[in-house]
């Protein structure tokens, strides 16, 4: 089992070590072992329901907000077991970014939009507060399309700046894991070009783990493939592999789409 | 072409949609027929005594002529601007607890509760209540008392539209910001509040409109008061009580300050009604 979840001799930002989910009685998550690799992307794939969101969402604490959620096991992240009840949320939040399936820009201006994470960990000069929103701007390849209009609402946005001024929020606090949740199904090809591109060129600087219903996305962008069903992870490995020649017959039928 | 259509089904159907659609007409028609009707009295009985006199001089002493609603016009506004500034932070705060805090506990389920009884309780009880708390305590009829009873009446109306237009906030929003690191508080307070804004105005606005008119709360309280007063500590004017006293009295120039101060208040109900609708139409436009 270790060997299969294991990436090769990478240094791994994330161990998940036997984790099991419940929502209420219902057990979700079915004793997952799986090593994140450190800048690199990692996919999740699989069937709705199969348990690869809940798994993203075990990674920074999000299902705390709802009672009846829980998760036993352990997720190593920089030495500490972050499912630990002493784990402070905010700070592990902050290190630890996610982005939505649907854009979620904050009613307020797109520069408050990006400043707002970085106020509550930072205390920035205004010049270094400009610089800063810049540069996440800058990073999520949106900057020429809004540098003009910092002003504006963020609502005013089309779907995919939305969704790239997100993303920007998201790295302005300078995390060093992002999550993806689906972050393409709510737009455009073009818009989801432009999206996967930025996957690529932010895995140089984070760690990415990205849940995705398409395949051809996971095979285009992820180093790290995990296909997951009915809360178990039946396969992991790398994405080159794991769509050339999957060791196990049910990951096969998936990607060659003979089911699912 | 309609050949597998059963006709008489579909022809039931039909006459079935015409009833309920008459119905539904004719219930908008009586509400309308009504309202229309009120408007037109008032406009009628009320326009003639509008004038710019009405806005400057204070009511007329018994048995002289002319007068005006100046003092009752002034506090009026007074009392309903204080309760506003008392029921605002509360009604806001309390919605917030109910939808941010309160979830699913037993605390909150019972304020839900008592605020929808507050809600629709008559609000002479709010003013025997403030008349036996505050008024007979102290002895004299006060603005203050009138202002604490008309704000005991906006509560509810604040807590509950606070908590439904939060409610309305997507909670993928509340999570982005999570995500990001915020406290729960800068979440409910930067994030949903600011995203509901303009749906808890609409609600400040309507539980002004509501308290703007209510009579029975002030009899006990502010009373009324013949001279121009600014004094919050004591007795003062306010135009739906004025409207009650002028109304009923023998003078002719009385009857009429009093449906120019109904015309007024129903004027300003429907300014504030029509300012909180177009708000929240604008909300949901973004």
């Amino acid at each position: 089992m270790n060997t299969q979840n294991n990436t090769d001799n990478l240094t791994n930002a994330i161990e998940i070590k036997n984790l099991n989910f419940y929502y209420g009685n219902f057990h979700s998550l079915k004793n997952i072992n799986l090593n994140i690799a450190q800048n690199k992307v990692t996919a999740f794939i699989g069937p709705s329901g199969c348990g690869k969101s809940t798994l993203l969402r075990s990674l920074n604490r999000m299902y705390d907000l709802y009672p009846g959620q829980r998760a036993e096991g352990e997720v190593i992240f920089t030495g500490e077991n972050i499912l630990d009840a002493k784990q402070d949320l905010n700070l592990l939040r902050s290190r630890i970014g996610m982005v939505f399936q649907k854009p979620t820009p904050f009613p307020m201006s797109i520069y408050d939009n990006i400043s707002f994470g970085v106020r509550l960990y930072e205390k920035l000069s205004k010049s270094e507060m400009d610089d800063r929103v810049e540069w996440a701007l800058k990073k999520a390849a949106i900057w020429d399309e809004v540098k003009d209009k910092l002003q504006q609402s963020g609502l005013s946005l089309s779907g995919g700046q939305q969704q790239r001024l997100c993303i920007a929020r998201g790295i302005a606090v300078k995390p060093s894991v992002l999550l993806l949740d689906e972050p393409t199904s709510a737009l455009d090809p073009i818009s989801t070009a432009k999206v996967e591109e930025l996957v690529t060129e932010l895995k140089n600087d984070y760690t990415i783990v990205m849940v995705t219903h398409n395949m051809q996305q996971a095979a285009r962008v992820s180093d790290y493939t995990a296909y997951m069903y009915l809360g178990e992870l039946i396969e992991f490995g790398k994405t080159d592999e794991i769509f050339i020649k999957p060791k196990r017959k049910e990951t096969e039928d998936y990607i060659t789409g003979r089911f699912g | 072409m309609m050949t597998n259509i059963n006709q008489d089904l579909y022809k039931r159907r039909k006459r079935r949609n015409a009833i309920g659609m008459g119905l539904s007409v004719a219930a908008m028609a009586v509400g309308m027929f009504f309202l229309l009707w009120i408007l037109f009295v008032l406009l009628t009985k009320g326009i003639s005594a509008i004038d710019w006199n009405m806005f400057t001089s204070s009511t007329p002493a018994p048995g002289s002529e002319g007068g005006g609603l100046a003092n009752a016009i002034v506090g009026s506004l007074m009392m309903v601007v204080v309760s506003t500034f008392i029921s605002t932070p509360i009604g806001v705060m309390a919605g917030i607890y109910l939808t941010e805090y309160g979830q699913n506990n037993r605390f909150a389920s019972i304020t839900r509760f008592v605020t929808d009884i507050m809600l629709s309780a008559p609000s002479i009880v709010i003013g025997l209540f403030i008349y036996a708390v505050l008024v007979a305590q102290v002895n004299h009829f006060s603005a203050w008392a009138g202002s604490i009873a008309l704000a005991l009446i906006a509560i509810p109306v604040v807590v509950r539209t606070t908590e439904n237009m939060l409610r309305l906030v997507p909670g993928s929003l509340r999570e982005a910001a999570y995500a990001l690191g915020a406290p729960k508080w800068k979440v409910s307070l930067s994030v949903s509040l600011r995203a509901a804004q303009s749906g808890v105005m609409t609600g400040i606005l309507l539980a002004l409109a509501r308290v703007s008119g209510e009579t029975a709360p002030l009899l006990f309280t502010a009373l009324n008061n013949q001279f121009f007063s600014m004094n919050m500590n004591a007795p003062m004017a306010n135009l739906p009580v004025v409207i009650f006293q002028f109304a009923m009295s023998p003078y002719e120039n009385w009857v009429d300050l009093a449906w120019g101060g109904a015309l007024l208040i129903t004027m300003t109900v429907l300014g504030l009604n029509i300012i909180a609708r177009v708000m929240f139409r604008d909300r949901l436009k973004k």
